[in-house]
Parts: C-alpha cells; sequence; structure tokens
C-alpha cells in the first residue's frame, strides 16, 4: 500500500465518522441528563438541510454551520418542551419528532433536490500541511473534523471536570434527589436537549457541507439511529465515541473501496454492513460486560420528572 | 406560567376530549401552514380535498379502507409490545422481509395454480416477518441488546435485501433488467372484496385481528400479563411473569403480522415485488397505536384516520402540486399534539400565581 492511499483512507474515515460524532456526543450528554432522545434521526436530517439552504443562498460555510445548528436546536426545543413541561413519554416523542423532521424535511427541501454547493474543504497550513505523511494527516484535516474532536473534549471536560457537570450527572442519577437539594432538574435537562440538537444539527451538515455537495430526501439513511447504538457502545463515555465512530468511518470507507475493487459481492448486501456491524458492536460489548450491570449507565434515563413542590 | 397539579383520579372526560383537542389543533396548524405556503388557492378548498372528499366518493372511499388495512394489521401487533414495554420500532423491516419470503413463494410456484398457494405465501410472510423480529428478541433476551436499535438497523438491511432480490435472484427474467419481479399470477393474487376498487380481502383479516387482540387483551391471561409487566415491571416479576417470554411474544406477534402486511401489500396492490415496496406503513403504524392509546379497536379508527390523511394527500397532490411530504408533517404534528394533551388526563392545568 501506498502512502498517499493510506493517508486518504484515514483522511476518509475520520470523514465519514464526523458526522456520528456530533451526533452521538450530543446524545451522550442528553443521556447522562436522564433524557433518552430517539429524535437524533429528525433533526440530523433538519440540521442536513439548513445548512445545505443557507450555503447555496450565501456561500457562507460559517453561516451555514450555524444554520444547521440553529435548526437542530429548534425541532429539538420541540421535545424538550413535550417532555419537560409536558411530561410526554420520551420514546414516543422522539419517534415522533423523527418522523416529523424527516417529512418537514422532504417538503422544505423540495426545491432544492437538484441544486449543488461547494463543498467545505480540508484546511491548508503552509508548510506544515506539507510534511510528507505527517502534514496532511495532522494538519489537513477538514474543519469539522477538528471541531467534532474538540467537541468530544469539551463534553467530557464539562461533564468531569465542571460544577455545573456534576450536577447535570447526578440529575441523570436521581432526578429526585437532587431536585431535593435546589437543582433545577428542568433547567438543566432542557439545555442538554438544546445541546443535543444543536450537535445532532452539525452532525447532519457533515453529510451536506462535507461527504457530498446535494441535498437527498432522507440522506441521513439511518445515521443518526446509529449514533445512538454509539452511545450505548460507548457506556455513555465520551471518549469511547470516538473510538466507535472511527469504526464506523472504517467500515464505510472499507465498504466503499471494497465497491471500487471489483470485488463481486452486490452493492446492496456491501452496503448493509454498517447496519449490521452496530448490531455485532453493541452484542459485543453485552458479552464483554458479562452479566454485569453496566454501571455508567444513567439510572434515570427516559424517567419522567415532575414536582409537586 | 402554569403550574401542573397531579388529579386523584386520571378525568375520564378527558380521555376521550383530549384526542379530539389533537385533532383541532392539528387542523388549525394545518390551516396556518397552508395560508403560508399556498398561493392565489383557497385554504378552504384546499382543506375539503384533503379531509372531506374522500369520504364523499365510493372509490376513494374504498382506497381509505384499503391503506388502512396495512396500518391496523402492524398496528395491532405493534400496540401489543407497546403495552409490555417492548419496541418494536421496526416493523417496516418486518413487512419487507415478510413481502420478500411470501412473493418468492409464489414467484416459484409461477403459473402453478391452486387454492392453497395464497395460505403458503401468507404463512411464509408470517414466519418470515417472526423470524426477523425474532432476531431483535434473542438478541434483547440473551444479550440485553435493546430492541429499537437493532429492529431499526434490521430495518435498512431489509430494504437493502429487497433491492438486492429484485436486481437479482427474483428478477423478471423476461423483464430487460427493470428492478422487479414478475407480475404475480391469479393464484398467487388477493381475491378482491368490493368489485371495481382495490380493497383486497386483508381488510377483513384487519378486522378480525383487532377483534382477536381486544379479545386476548381482556379475557386471556397473556394481555393481564403484558399490562403488567408494561405499567409495572416489579409488580409483574413477583407475580411469577416470564419477562423473556413476554419480549419473545411481543416480538414474534408483531413481527409475524408485520410481515403479513407486507405480504398482503406485494399480492394486493402491487402485484409483484419491487424496490417500492415500503411505504412506510411500519413507521406510520406506530402513530397509529398511539393514537388508540393501544387499544384493538381504536387502532381501526385511528387507521381510518390516517388512512384518510393518505388519501386526501394524493388528491391535493394532484389536485394542487403540493408534494405528499406535507402528510407526513400533519402526521408527526398530530403526534405531537397527542402527546401533549394527555397531560389533561393525568393533571389538572391551572395558571401559576406564585413567583418562584
Amino acid at each position: 500500500m501506498n502512502e498517499s492511499l493510506f493517508v486518504n483512507i484515514i483522511i476518509g474515515i475520520t470523514i465519514a465518522s464526523a458526522p456520528l460524532i456530533f451526533a452521538a456526543i450530543g446524545e451522550l450528554l442528553v443521556e447522562r441528563s436522564g433524557v433518552l432522545n430517539l429524535g437524533v434521526e429528525g433533526m440530523m436530517i433538519v440540521g442536513a438541510l439548513m445548512g445545505f439552504v443557507v450555503q447555496f443562498h450565501t456561500g457562507n460555510p460559517y453561516l451555514a454551520i450555524l444554520a444547521a445548528l440553529f435548526g437542530g436546536m429548534v425541532i429539538a426545543s420541540i421535545f424538550a418542551f413535550l417532555t419537560q413541561y409536558l411530561l410526554t413519554n420520551q420514546v414516543a416523542t422522539g419517534l415522533a419528532l423523527t418522523l416529523f423532521g424527516l417529512g418537514f424535511s422532504a417538503f422544505a427541501g423540495r426545491g432544492y433536490t437538484e441544486e449543488t454547493i461547494q463543498l467545505i474543504t480540508a484546511t491548508h497550513i503552509p508548510i506544515l500541511s506539507d510534511i510528507p505523511f505527517i502534514g496532511p494527516l495532522l494538519f489537513s484535516m477538514n474543519p469539522l473534523v477538528y471541531l467534532s474532536f474538540l467537541m468530544v473534549y469539551l463534553v467530557w471536560w464539562f461533564l468531569f471536570k465542571t460544577k455545573q457537570g456534576l450536577i447535570l450527572r447526578s440529575i441523570g442519577d436521581n432526578h429526585d434527589a437532587a431536585h431535593a437539594i435546589g437543582h433545577n432538574v428542568v433547567r438543566y435537562r432542557f439545555i442538554a436537549i438544546l445541546f443535543g440538537g444543536a450537535m445532532a444539527g452539525i452532525g447532519g451538515a457533515c453529510l451536506s457541507l462535507v461527504q457530498v455537495p446535494i441535498w437527498g430526501e432522507d440522506m441521513t439513511a439511518g445515521r443518526g439511529w446509529i449514533a445512538l447504538g454509539l452511545v450505548v457502545f460507548a457506556s455513555w463515555m465520551p471518549s469511547r465515541v470516538v473510538l466507535g465512530a472511527l469504526l464506523f468511518g472504517g467500515i464505510t470507507i472499507l465498504q466503499l473501496h471494497a465497491q471500487g475493487f471489483n470485488i463481486r459481492i452486490s452493492a446492496q448486501y456491501l452496503s448493509m454492513l454498517p447496519y449490521l456491524a452496530t448490531i455485532f458492536i453493541l452484542v459485543a460489548l453485552r458479552i464483554r460486560l458479562k452479566n454485569k450491570t453496566n454501571r455508567t449507565v444513567p439510572n434515570c434515563l427516559g424517567r419522567i420528572f415532575h414536582s409537586t413542590t | 406560567m402554569i403550574k401542573l397539579i397531579p388529579r386523584a383520579e386520571n378525568s375520564r372526560a378527558m380521555i376521550i376530549l383530549s384526542p379530539i383537542f389533537a385533532l383541532v389543533l392539528t387542523a388549525l396548524s394545518a390551516f396556518v401552514i397552508f395560508l403560508f405556503i399556498l398561493e392565489d388557492v383557497k385554504v378552504s378548498n384546499v382543506f375539503f380535498t384533503l379531509f372531506i372528499e374522500p369520504l364523499t366518493d365510493t372509490y376513494y372511499f374504498s382506497e381509505l379502507l384499503a391503506k388502512s388495512a396495512p396500518l391496523i394489521i402492524i398496528g395491532i401487533g405493534l400496540s401489543i409490545g407497546f403495552r409490555a414495554g417492548v419496541w418494536n420500532i421496526g416493523a417496516e423491516g418486518q413487512y419487507v422481509i415478510g413481502g420478500i419470503a411470501g412473493g418468492a413463494v409464489g414467484l416459484y410456484f409461477y403459473n402453478v395454480e391452486g387454492f392453497w398457494l395464497l395460505p403458503l405465501m401468507a404463512i411464509a410472510g408470517i414466519l418470515g416477518g417472526m423470524l426477523y423480529a425474532g432476531i431483535a428478541a434473542f438478541l434483547r433476551v440473551k444479550y440485553q441488546v435493546n430492541e429499537i436499535l437493532v429492529t431499526l438497523m434490521l430495518t435498512y438491511v431489509a430494504v437493502l435485501f429487497l433491492s438486492a432480490m429484485v436486481h437479482g435472484p427474483l428478477r423478471n427474467p423476461s423483464g430487460f433488467n427493470f428492478p422487479e419481479s414478475r407480475m404475480f399470477h391469479d393464484s398467487a393474487l388477493l381475491p378482491v372484496i368490493w368489485e371495481g376498487t382495490r380493497l383486497y380481502i386483508s381488510f377483513i383479516f384487519a378486522i378480525l385481528f383487532s377483534a382477536l387482540a381486544w379479545f386476548g387483551i381482556k379475557k386471556h391471561m397473556f394481555g393481564m400479563q403484558i399490562k403488567i409487566t408494561g405499567s409495572a415491571p416489579r409488580a409483574a416479576k413477583f407475580a411469577g411473569f416470564d419477562d423473556k417470554k413476554t419480549v419473545w411474544y411481543s416480538l414474534l406477534i408483531s413481527g409475524g403480522l408485520a410481515g403479513l402486511a407486507g405480504l398482503f401489500e406485494a399480492a394486493g396492490p402491487a402485484g409483484q415485488l419491487t424496490p417500492g415496496l415500503p411505504q412506510f406503513y411500519g413507521f406510520t403504524a406506530i402513530i397509529v397505536a398511539f393514537l388508540a392509546r393501544l387499544h384493538p379497536i381504536g387502532i381501526i379508527f385511528s387507521a381510518l384516520l390516517i388512512a384518510l390523511s393518505y388519501v386526501g394527500g394524493e388528491n391535493v397532490q394532484i389536485d394542487y402540486n403540493l408534494p405528499s411530504s406535507i402528510i407526513q408533517i400533519f402526521q408527526g404534528m398530530l403526534l405531537f399534539y397527542f402527546l401533549a394533551c394527555d397531560i389533561l388526563i393525568k393533571y389538572k392545568v391551572v395558571p401559576n400565581k406564585t413567583k418562584n
């Protein structure tokens, strides 16, 4: 294998895994606060559309990313309002959010299916990026790839190194106790859900602004659900999200290269790999844990909180 | 702001009123959306086409009944699992596998006439769906892997598998390489129960299944078991109910019914296997089950309501060139409003006078 092919594969893997890292790290924070939001797929597709539309009209990638972030947040706020103030079932509300997001994006994006945009391309730092091998790998990644890694670090730092992070985790583990000592459970969860929406929105935008320069209905193709699986795989630990996402990026790239190398398997079977891999790693995780209960799972995950006082 | 005061007992009036509130709110929202997006068309005309016209014309009415059949069949299965807290979200995948399995049997006996063929196809469809949902049941029981994720991932796999089948082994040999199977021959097609329409025998089965499910939940021990497992898991454990059995039964029943619905679609309206077999019924049935509060008879009505929006949606697409995705938005909104209005059952909403 020659050097440039190797570099290309590594870069391909990071780009394929970036949407998953964003969506999963956002959902991880949400779940750490004790909320299960199954609307990731819906928030991602809305982010993908918003990013695409703004990039198409303004050509400004910063605005496009902001729009994706904002779009994800707005649609997440529906979920936040319903589950936190109207105490709706989180599974049902999350599913409704996904269905609504898919419908909304298909409707609002119907005029853009024929358009193409300028992709966000890799950074180039003079001299540093030109160092053979190390240069492209360390200094010429896509800006969103750097941002995705940064977000993982920030979420880890927030959860484990700040007071608010500690409070958020305690709310996720025992909302009644956290409420009793005076923490505002609903406010923490509301903000966490908005953050999750923003991250899913950017994750979706990675698809339409970094991977392919087009917009298509259903272009997330289950990545929101894979991100939910990644959070479980990561045992709610931020660093392991990266590991899982890179694994998926690897499988995706492998599948593309296998198609390129003319391997005699139908493209459809190769395309199944990421989905089957999700199931496989969830099973593998359980086998590794044996019958021990997973101690990092937030105890109040998915439970409704209502204070009478 | 407002304050929620728990009611001592669930409000019976609100159990009936909250879905009506949800419907009214959805209609109002739809009205506002139409005001924004429609140009030189009266909103009232679109409303008429969307919600009233399907009820006035016999053909549209038959389409409405036809579209409700798969929603009822899948919804019944899902509601049983949802009651027990088993979340089969990938009915769409089991529907596709059922369609492939049953359809493959029909194609294997191509041009062989016989009354036995359709039942055989139906059994294959049911078994296909059961087997596929059974994967999720096995993984949840043996490895505690979340069935939501497994059934969903398998849905994407199933759709790809269908594509592989109609591009490969099941492709029509004399079909100019189109990714479609042969058209099923007469013995492999569902009988029509209303001459001149596309209303098939599947509708009768749908009604039959909801009656059976109603009876089962009301009278049978298993109904009791899933109800308690869902609402009070600890109590269910103390009562000695087998949690594993509940997972298995829930997924096998919902998978089997979804598989049968897939075969009914293939051998009914479609008449062949094409990549267009998945029609989102598996996901829409989730909405149907929730709107009916998981009640088997209620599912008939909620399925008819959703089917109405499908038929009306197709009509506004043709008459006013509106995209069909707008219906998906309304369906999503209806579910949002419905979930939100349910708070009125358990809580009294009063204005909050105290400042915090």
